[in-house]
Parts: C-alpha cells; structure tokens; sequence
C-alpha cells in the first residue's frame, strides 16, 4: 500500500490528467471489449467465454497488416473485419450447435477454444512478446493539458471508441436492424414467426461482438505488447464490467467500464499489488448491493 | 438439467431406517476395500510414478467432486470453488510453517478456517442466482488470489510458500515418506468420498436435488432454501480444502495458482469431462484429466490445442460427460430388451 504516492498525485494537477488520461484509455478499450459480450449475452443468452480470443486476434491481425502494407488505417480495418468474419464462423459452425444444450456446455465449447486459439496464435506468430509500434503519423508531440503528458494517439484512440458506442447505441435504438435485433433478444420466437431469419441475427450479432472486440484489440496493438493468452485478462476485466454494469446493457458497460479504468488507473498509485483485488472488491460490493448490476434489467 | 437427473431427483425418499442403515454398511465395506486395494497397489507396482499419481487424483478428485455437490446435485455453478482448494493449501502450510503444531492439528485447524471463510462468503453468494452466482464466486476467488500475491510477508507473493513444509511424524505416520503419503492420501479420499455419497444419498441430498429443480416449489413446502444452498456450500468447502492439504503435502508448498480461477475451471472442466448425473462421474473425469494432460503434455508443446479439440468432442459430440454418457447408453440398452 502506498496512499501517499495516491494522495500526492489527487494533489497534482499533471499528475492527475495523465492517470485520468490512463484510466480512459483502458476504459475505453474495455468498454469494446465488454460491449460486444453485454450484446451477445443479451441476444444470444450466451456467455461468450472466447470473447477474448477476439481481442487477441485483433492485435494480431493489425500488426500482421501494418507490417505487410505500413498503413495504419488497413491495419485497424483488418483488425475489424478479420475477427468479424471469424465471429461468423465460429458461431455458426460451433456455437449454434449448443443452443438447447446447458450453459455448462457452453461454456465448455468457449474454454475449448479459448486453448485452441492460444495454440493457434503460437503457432502462426510464435510465443514470443511482439510489438506492432506506433505508426509514424503519431509519432509527434504529446500534448500537455494541465502539465499532464497526453499522446495524440490516446485521444484518436477515446474518440474511436466513443464513435463506436454512438453508432451502436443509435443503431440499435433507430434502424430497422436494430429494432430487429431488440426483438429476437426478447423473443425469438415471435421473430422468426415473422419469417426474420433468427440464425442469420445471431450470426450477425455474433460477428458484430468479435468486429468490436478485434477493434480493441487493434487499437491496442500500438500501446500494447502482444503475446498469445493476451485476451484472458481483458476477459476477466471485461466480464467485470458487464457484470458491475449489468448484462446486457450498453450504457451500464460504457460507466461500469470508465469505472475500471479509474480504479485500475488510481490504484495502481495507491495499491500497486493489490490492483486487481480493488477491481474484484469492487465487483462484490456491486453484486451484493444490485444483484443485477447498476444498470442490469432488460436486453439492449 | 437433464432427464436422467430428475429421474434421480424423483426416487423414493422415504427408506426406510434399516434399509439406509445397510446401505450405508454396504458402502462403507465398499470404501474400505477400495481403500485395501489402493493401499496394496505400491506392493505390486513399485513404481513412484503412480503413487505420484494417484496422490494427485486424490487432491483433485475431492476437489472435483465436492464441487459436483454444487453443480451437478444443487444447480449451483460455482466459479470460484478453488477458492478453498487455495485456502486449505495455503492455511495448512502456513500453519506448519509458522506454528509448528503437529499434523492433525493444523489439519482440523485448517479445516475450522475453511469453515468460517465459507460461512462468510456461502452466505453473500447464495443469495444470487445462476450467472451471478458464478460471477460472485470467481469475484470472491479472485480477491483471495490478490490478497495470496499482495501479502508477500504471509504468503510469499508470487513465489508461493516455498522453503518445503515441515511434516513431523505423529502416530508412526511420517507423511515426508512417500508411502505413507500416499497411504494417508488413499484414506483421505476413500473417506471423503463416503462422507460425500453419503450426503448425496440422504434426506437433505434429496432437498438439494429438488432445490436445483425446482427451488419455488422447495420453498412453497417449507424448505430454506438459503439455508439448504448455505450448508452444502460450506460442506463442499470443507472436502475442497482436504484436497488442497493433500496438493499442499505432495508439492510441499503452496502457489498462488492453486487460488486462481483457472483451478476452478479445471474443475468445471473435470465435472464436464466424468458427468454431473453420476456420484463418481467427477472421479472419473479427474483420472481422464491428469491422464491426457501427462500423456499431451509430454507428445506436443501445443497441449492446449489437444485438449481443446477433446473438450469440443465431449461438448458437441457427447453433449455430456463419459459417465452421464454410459449410464445413459447402458440404460437405454437395457430399456430396449424385451
């Protein structure tokens, strides 16, 4: 424990832009990854224990790109697009065969592949730590707000996100689509009554997830290292968030993920070992006091 | 959560009082002459390889089966039942370490720690239902596995306890010495397993399957069904944390991966693996694990790959473990002759 170093850093005003810039940053990065989970579970009613994996192979993918063609913005897009064709796949090919099934199959299938992803990625990349770099058009002067140090990358990387939750929110609230999506997450049944192909959304919804997942995980690649297994804390952490901000709800994501960024951010000054126990703290005193999370009722 | 289950669920509860009392004598000679033949084995094969491993079985077979009570007999899925596997490894050889009691003390001391911290947490959880409940477990897990690494002066942060545990000899048992380590371990688990079948089997075994079925109608017939869920939680506590005392005996040590959650989904994997319908289905699958993760571990560096594609083979091909699997095969077989 070291509450002065915290306490001294609440008194700094640099001190304070940089760890609030920080805990933004993976914030934001969660929020992609929890929101894709809050959704699937919302539409599917499944627990996506793979959505890591995503994660990961989107670092991969961008790096793989970035290095091939030196453009940044096909190295995101193939980030994207890459696990959204592999959440497709992956959905259709396996997990719909265990729909009837138990949870714990589920659950099964996902820790399957969670090993066989890992493998996979150490086969084609290696075991080895890789770093992608930060792209040249970058590479500039941080700003300083307030005496904090702010990179420009951080902030493209905030605006990103931000974006992408818009869109999302708008585009499950207004379009057709979404209204159809909405639906088959209440009932399913009903929609498929209507002669909406119901394997057609939940593949589609499925990849959305993995696209917004692999978009964190590309958006990492440049501040990150990558390494096979790099998926599973920001499993962890993102279950977290889903579960402070409720399953299924897209705006309890984006404050229950803000949430851990702080904590994560703030407490590594205060608590350096003891990071992670503050996140878990945290998500028991939610659970106890709102089983449902804060923002837990209904679906999307 | 599936048909052979609420077959089970729907036996006759009222046996009567001699007829449980020789099925309990019954068992209790089947207990003891599996524990003969395990206790002879080292006569016949003198081979420290599967003393290892059958020591091994024992940690993790009491683990997974005391894990099966929640899963498999309540419905309560837990994510952090290795939480007490963790505690019993750790309580016990800090006890050793620091105190210097003998064996059985630290033992039923460890055992009274595991009791209270169960109390404790059981009684914050299982008031959640399904998927708050595994996340308030693996939340509760994890915050013990932060504490293992952030108390470097207890526990030795992320190098463990380490420095070996001291196991002074008591009643002419020295469990430094290999077989009588195993030998203890052999009884350690043909006990448990017999406490916790005979838990199954009885009137409150009965109550916990109607709870996992249906939990409304238990409580409309009067049945606290916290109280019920509170009780096997603890219970199941108490035999994860024996199997954490054996791993703690056999490696010596304790690390921090034996309170991380990872454990606790090997568990979840083992039940999967053995079946959830039957009392050794979890037995099974820990003997089917240790077997493939040895063999996989040692033909290809990419093991994780391997049991991937088995786990994906029992969950979409089976669609249920090899025990649930064979009973049922075996069942419908017989239901099939004339």
């Amino acid at each position: 424990m070291d509450l002065d170093a915290l306490t001294g850093c609440l008194a700094s005003s640099a001190c304070l832009v940089t760890q609030t810039t920080s805990g933004f940053i993976i914030g934001m990065l969660l929020f992609l990854v929890a929101v894709g989970l809050t959704l699937i579970f919302g539409v599917l009613k499944v627990v996506n224990f793979s959505h890591g994996a995503f994660y990961m192979f989107g670092a991969y993918f961008a790096m793989t790109a970035y290095q091939f063609s030196g453009s940044f913005a096909l190295a995101m897009l193939c980030g994207a697009a890459g696990t959204a064709i592999l959440g497709l796949i992956f959905e259709r090919v396996f997990m719909s065969r265990v729909y009837g099934a138990d949870v714990l199959m589920q659950l099964l299938v996902c820790y399957a592949f969670v090993l066989i992803f890992d493998d996979v990625v150490r086969m084609i990349w290696g075991p080895e730590f890789k770093s992608m770099g930060m792209p040249a058009a970058f590479q500039v002067v941080p700003l300083f707000i307030a005496g904090g140090v702010v990179p420009p990358y951080y902030l493209l990387l905030i605006g990103v996100a931000l974006a992408a939750a818009m869109i999302l929110g708008l585009g499950l609230a207004r379009t057709r689509i979404g209204k159809v999506i909405r639906a088959a997450a209440h009932n399913p049944g009903m929609v498929s009554a209507l002669g909406i192909n119901t394997g057609l959304i939940y593949g589609g919804v499925f990849a959305l997830g993995g696209m917004l997942a692999g978009l964190a995980g590309a958006l990492a690649a440049p501040v990150r290292s990558l390494t096979p297994g790099m998926g599973f804390s920001v499993l962890i952490e993102s279950f977290i968030v889903t579960v402070i901000g409720g399953m299924g709800s897209i705006l309890g994501a984006l404050i229950g993920a803000l949430l851990i960024g702080m904590i994560r951010s703030f407490g590594s000054l205060g608590f350096p070992l003891f990071t992670e126990g503050l996140m878990y703290l945290f998500m028991v005193i939610v659970l106890v006091s709102r089983p449902t999370g804060l923002f837990g009722k209904e679906v999307a | 959560m599936t048909e052979l289950q609420a077959e089970q669920g729907a036996q006759a509860l009222d046996v009567p009082h001699a007829q449980a009392k020789t099925r309990r004598n019954r068992d209790a000679l089947i207990a003891l002459a599996v524990f003969v033949v395990l206790a002879l084995l080292p006569a016949v094969f003198s081979s420290k390889l599967l003393l290892d491993f059958v020591i091994r079985c024992a940690a993790y077979g009491l683990f997974a089966t005391s894990l099966n009570l929640l899963v498999g007999y309540t419905g309560l899925i837990s994510f952090g039942h290795g939480m007490f596997f963790g505690l019993g490894a750790y309580g016990f050889g800090l006890m050793m370490q620091k105190t210097g009691v003998p064996v059985p003390v630290a033992f039923v001391a460890t055992l009274a720690i595991t009791l209270v911290v169960a109390l404790v947490i059981g009684a914050i959880c299982v008031r959640l239902k399904e998927i708050y409940f595994a996340f308030v477990t693996l939340a509760f897990q994890m915050l013990i596995h932060s504490t293992i690494l952030s108390w470097v002066s207890l526990t030795g942060g992320d190098q463990g306890l380490r420095g070996g545990i001291p196991r002074p000899p008591f009643l002419g048992i020295d469990l430094s010495n290999q077989l009588h380590l195993y030998v203890a371990s052999c009884a350690l688990l043909v006990i448990g397993l017999f406490l916790m079948h005979q838990i199954a089997q009885s009137p409150f075994g009965y109550t916990l399957r109607m709870i996992r079925d249906n939990a409304t109608r238990a409580s409309f017939i009067g049945i606290d069904v916290w109280r019920a869920k509170l009780t096997i939680f603890v219970l199941a506590a108490l035999f994860a944390s024996t199997g954490g005392i054996i791993m703690a005996l056999f490696v010596s040590g304790a690390y921090p991966e034996f309170a991380y959650w990872t454990i606790s989904g090997e568990g979840i994997f083992i039940n999967m693996l053995g079946g959830v319908t039957t009392f050794l289905g979890p037995m099974v699958g820990t003997v089917l694990l240790l077997i493939l993760n040895d063999t996989v571990t040692r033909l290809t560096e990419y093991h994780g790959l391997v049991l991937g594609v088995v786990i994906l083979f029992f969950a979409i091909g089976l669609r249920k473990g090899l025990m649930d699997f064979v009973v049922e095969w075996y069942a419908q077989r017989r239901g099939q002759r004339p």
